[in-house]
């Protein structure tokens, strides 16, 4: 296959969205956008996947700005990260093609998936700044156009001007990033910015801006309050790509910089990225925890993830800064196996969490319950994604976590004190931050799928359509397998390692019996194979054994529950219920969760009420003051609406005069 | 013959497992029994329990579902597997690689997973508020657990369950304060893991202070049997951890021949005969808390682990 065809499916998908505006309102119009959809991006995925390991191709189209003209690269990063993308985009068109049908305003929708895909495909394929971030803002606007598709519902609504909000404010911190790098001279094109060395205030600065930018994007605390308005707010397959695939795009478009433009890093750097990805794995989490809405318990999930990888991407850093490229190799292959990690099994739950949405119409876990009955093949999906999210042997989130913490114990080697005192706390962000997945993910599961039915509507559910469950079944497996076979996938991430660090891991094919070996076998390895058969056998083994050997026999009963009949269904521990524990013991700290009990006196026979207050403390501390800062700043500047055009002229004239005056102190 | 070696070890050290952790259990209740001077049952009941609940048929709720019947062998297996590559009477286990202990912890991780999702099945409330409490003590369990590993980590170098048992027998490891914090925050843990008072009483079933009781109230049969095994597995398996980091001695060596296994055997015997008996005398001696007070002390756990891994890290370059 030709490199261009990466070029050649982003144009097949623009011309996807013409035909999807021509065709949207017949009956074939969804399974024909989708079908298509889902062609290109396998074509896509497949190209990427043959350029991983050859050398960068390169092609400069005639367009955009007349003296720079379209660069487009595909290098091993960028091969890597089309990979991700186009993977998550197949498996959410391939869903979607079921999942579609539901749609009642298809044409809100079908045009902008493919524009979409194609955007994210555009960001990773430029290799020149302006079409950088014609790109990033082409799939920043898709997306807000999808997350508008429910236009009608206020909450959307309100998710989708803060979204815009933040994506231009990310999209401004990374215009002025790349003006920085670029230089005076306006050398826009990649491989020029690559030659240039910045001083270290300047490339200090673009470090800044490009955590801002792209952090935004990505869902970095405290960077991430659209995102849990924004991505549940879309329909569900594209809630899946903008957590799945679109944060992934934003951690692709942060590595570019600091790992391919700026040059060699200062070790200070990486305390802020550590930094930041600690309290992300960990606030991330816990808002996760108290979430009532399926969706954007998700949401507020992948803020964890993000941190998950930020924190592998900040420990590359740290290491690199000193010159220890052999470890900087492993922390990049953990955040880098996160990022294809997480894309699966975060897809597979946005995908489950819509096909409960499209069986019984509701998004509220409390309201849910009682589904492994009724739909049985989406719980099973589900229950796999949320045993990988939480780390689980053998499933893949384990693998990542794991090199994660094996790079963690890397690091007395540094010799800065900042990042040795920080180092260990992070580390315990991290063990927190995945056990609190757990719990957070046994609510989510337990809640939704177990215990009895909690409204009519989850009482009737149906199992959801035959396209929804081939894609949740496909990413259940593509969860299961990098996770029993962690050797290959990291083997095949090599040149991508080898391409941003200049290090590599040892080759794993190697090593005896598929298991990874991160730095030698004295110090530590892990077979997620030979650990998924022991489960398996011991298992089966002791089943057969039982069931031969004693009894099989199973009597059916009414529950037991110490003698108590079974009452009404919200006599059950509820979401918010299984989350007390750990909101209390959190929760005053963190989000500053408030309980008021209202409770009767003897006698008088109105309810008791308790109520409980979660808040957003980053939304009420920061951007509620900075919303009203602006606010009154307009209210301020108001009158200028009002002047004569004379005064108009005047103050142009005062401008110019101005910025006229700045030149000449300048230069 | 080395790989049959290998593999008869580590057979043995499967059953090994398997056979003694009932008798674990039995002699712990049979001690604190005695330590209130009341006769207890023989140390071989729960033996006899097994037995018992495995012929057994099994009482099924009315909306049990697969995950429910499916629960108990998985959780079983993770807990067994996991038993089965913590060094017990010899090192240099032939699939010890297989999984560090950071897998080992996780491992136990997914069992307890299954386990809180279990209690939810049914939907009674009994099952919720169990698995509710015990989700929030893995939550503080599990970080302290794996600070634990970064000390013990950094001083052996290498998170390999056999080869810090091999460091740990060697006169390299000398006194160090980061090992003392380790094993205080070890204890702490292992209490808190297997349901022990001060956290949890394995012997309660007083509705409102059951956390693991809670979650298993609805299992019956040859489910409750897998279940208790495991559980008895569990405390077994920190037993043996405790004493394979920090009291290594007997411990057999690669290919020392049949004699050192033997040895090896006795005393693994014997320092879980001693562990169980310092186990039933603390227990014994304290009075259960409140599960608010539990986040206090597993925080303590934590806090502990993490100096211990600080002063590591400062030591590094001194």
């Amino acid at each position: 296959m030709p490199p261009v065809a990466g070029l050649g499916c982003v144009a097949g998908l623009l011309g996807v969205a013409v035909l999807a505006v021509l065709l949207g309102r017949s009956r074939a119009g969804t399974p024909f956008v989708y079908g298509a959809c889902l062609v290109i991006s396998a074509i896509a995925c497949a190209n990427a996947f043959l350029r991983i390991g050859a050398d960068p191709w390169a092609i400069t189209l005639p367009l955009g700005l007349p003296w720079l003209g379209a660069h487009f690269r595909i290098d091993a990063l960028a091969a890597f990260f089309l990979i991700v993308v186009n993977l998550g985009g197949a498996a959410a068109s391939l869903y979607s093609i079921g999942y579609g049908r539901h749609e009642s305003a298809p044409l809100r929708v079908l045009p902008f998936f493919p524009v979409f895909l194609a955007g994210m495909n555009l960001v990773v394929l430029a290799d020149d700044a302006f079409s950088f971030l014609l790109a990033w803002e082409f799939m920043s606007l898709s997306s807000w156009a999808l997350v508008m598709a429910h236009h009608q519902d206020e909450e959307n609504r309100r998710a989708g001007y803060i979204y815009l909000v933040m994506a231009s404010f990310g999209t401004l911190c990374l215009l002025l990033a790349f003006g920085l790098l670029a230089g005076p001279e306006g050398g826009y094109a990649f491989a020029s910015i690559r030659a240039a060395v910045p001083s270290p205030t300047l490339a200090a600065l673009v470090l800044i801006l490009t955590l801002v930018g792209a952090g935004s994007k990505a869902g970095l605390v405290p960077l991430h309050v659209w995102l849990p308005l924004a991505h549940p707010a879309a329909p569900s397959p594209v809630s899946a790509l903008m957590s799945g695939v679109m944060t992934k795009v934003a951690v692709y478009g942060f590595l570019r910089i600091l790992f391919d433009l700026i040059g060699p890093p200062v070790w200070w750097w990486s305390v802020l990225v550590i930094a930041l990805g600690g309290l992300s794995a960990v606030m991330g989490v816990l808002y996760a925890m108290m979430q009532q809405d399926l969706k954007r318990l998700l949401a507020y999930s992948t803020v964890e993830n993000i941190g998950i990888i930020f924190i592998g991407i900040g420990l590359a850093l740290a290491f690199r800064a000193n010159a220890m490229e052999w470890a900087a190799a492993l922390a990049i292959t953990a955040a880098l196996l996160h990022v294809l990690n997480h894309m699966l099994f975060k897809s597979l739950l946005f995908f489950g969490a819509g096909a409960v949405l499209s069986a019984t119409g509701l998004r509220d876990i409390e309201q849910l319950g009682g589904l492994i009955r009724r739909m049985p093949i989406t719980s099973f999906a589900f229950l796999v994604g949320s045993a990988a999210i939480s780390a689980l042997p053998p499933l893949n989130g384990f693998v990542s976590e794991w090199l994660t913490f094996q790079a963690i114990l890397l690091s007395p080697e540094i010799p800065q004190w900042g990042l040795k005192l920080m180092i260990p706390a992070v580390g315990g962000l991290l063990a927190l931050s995945a056990t609190l997945a757990g719990a957070c993910f046994v609510r989510a599961f337990g809640i939704t799928f177990l215990g009895r039915p909690r409204a009519p509507a989850a009482e009737t559910a149906k199992e959801v359509d035959r396209f929804s469950l081939v894609a949740m079944i496909a990413l259940a497996l593509c969860c299961l397998l990098p996770g029993i076979l962690p050797g290959l996938v990291i083997d095949f991430i090599g040149p991508i390692v080898k391409q941003l660090v200049g290090g590599a891991m040892p080759r794993q094919e190697e090593v005896a019996w598929l298991s990874i070996v991160p730095i030698a076998e004295s110090r530590s390895s892990y077979n997620g194979l030979l650990v998924f058969l022991f489960i398996a056998l011991s298992t089966s083994i002791t089943v057969l054994g039982i069931h031969r050997l004693a009894s099989r026999a199973v009597r059916r009963s009414a529950a037991w529950d110490c003698g108590f009949p079974l009452a009404s269904p919200f006599t059950q521990y509820s979401g918010s219920s299984f989350a007390q524990p750990i909101r209390r013991v959190f929760g005053s700290l963190v989000f500053q969760a408030r309980e008021k009990i209202d409770m009767p006196p003897p006698g008088d026979t109105r309810p008791a009420r308790l109520q409980v207050t979660v808040s957003d403390l980053i939304w009420e501390f920061f951007y509620a003051h900075v919303a009203d800062a602006v606010m009154a700043a307009a209210d301020r500047l108001n009158h200028l609406q009002f002047l004569t055009i004379r005064k108009y002229l005047s103050l142009v004239f005062v401008a110019l005069i101005f910025l006229l005056l700045v030149l000449a102190i300048w230069s | 013959m080395v790989v049959i070696t290998d593999i008869a070890v580590q057979g043995t050290q499967m059953a090994l497992v398997l056979l003694i952790s009932p008798l674990l259990t039995g002699l712990v209740r049979k001690l604190k029994a005695r330590l209130v001077r009341r006769q207890g049952p023989s140390v071989f009941q729960p033996y006899r329990d097994l037995l018992r609940l495995l012929r057994k048929e099994v009482v099924l709720a009315e909306n049990a579902s697969w995950l429910f019947r499916v629960a108990p062998y998985l959780i079983f297996a993770a807990t067994w597997v996991a038993a089965a590559l913590v060094p017990t009477f010899a090192t240099g286990l032939v699939f010890s690689w297989s999984a560090d202990l950071i897998a080992i912890i996780a491992l136990l991780g997914s069992a307890r997973f299954f386990l809180a999702l279990a209690g939810l099945d049914i939907g009674t409330s009994f099952g919720g508020i169990g698995s509710s409490r015990e989700m929030l003590i893995g939550t503080l369990a599990e970080p302290a657990m794996i600070m634990i590993v970064f000390t013990l980590a950094l001083i052996a170098g290498s998170t390999q369950l056999s080869t810090m048992a091999d460091y740990m027998l060697s006169p390299a490891v000398g006194l160090r304060v980061s090992l003392g914090l380790a094993l205080i925050a070890l204890i702490m843990v292992a209490i808190a893991e297997n349901a022990r008072i001060p956290i949890d009483n394995p012997a309660t079933h007083l509705e409102l202070t059951m956390v693991h009781e809670a979650m298993v109230l609805e299992y019956s049969g040859r489910h409750l049997a897998m279940i208790e095994l495991a559980a008895a597995l569990k405390l077994q398996l920190y037993l043996s951890l405790i004493a394979c980091l920090f009291a290594p001695w007997g411990l057999a060596r690669d290919g020392e021949g049949l004699a050192a296994y033997a040895i090896g055997i006795g005393a693994f015997v014997l320092k879980l005969a001693v562990g169980g008996l310092l186990l039933a005398l603390f227990e014994t001696s304290i009075a259960k808390m409140r599960v608010f007070r539990v986040p206090e002390f597993l925080g303590a756990a934590l806090m502990l682990g993490l100096l211990g891994t600080l002063l590591l890290f400062v030591s590094k370059s001194l």
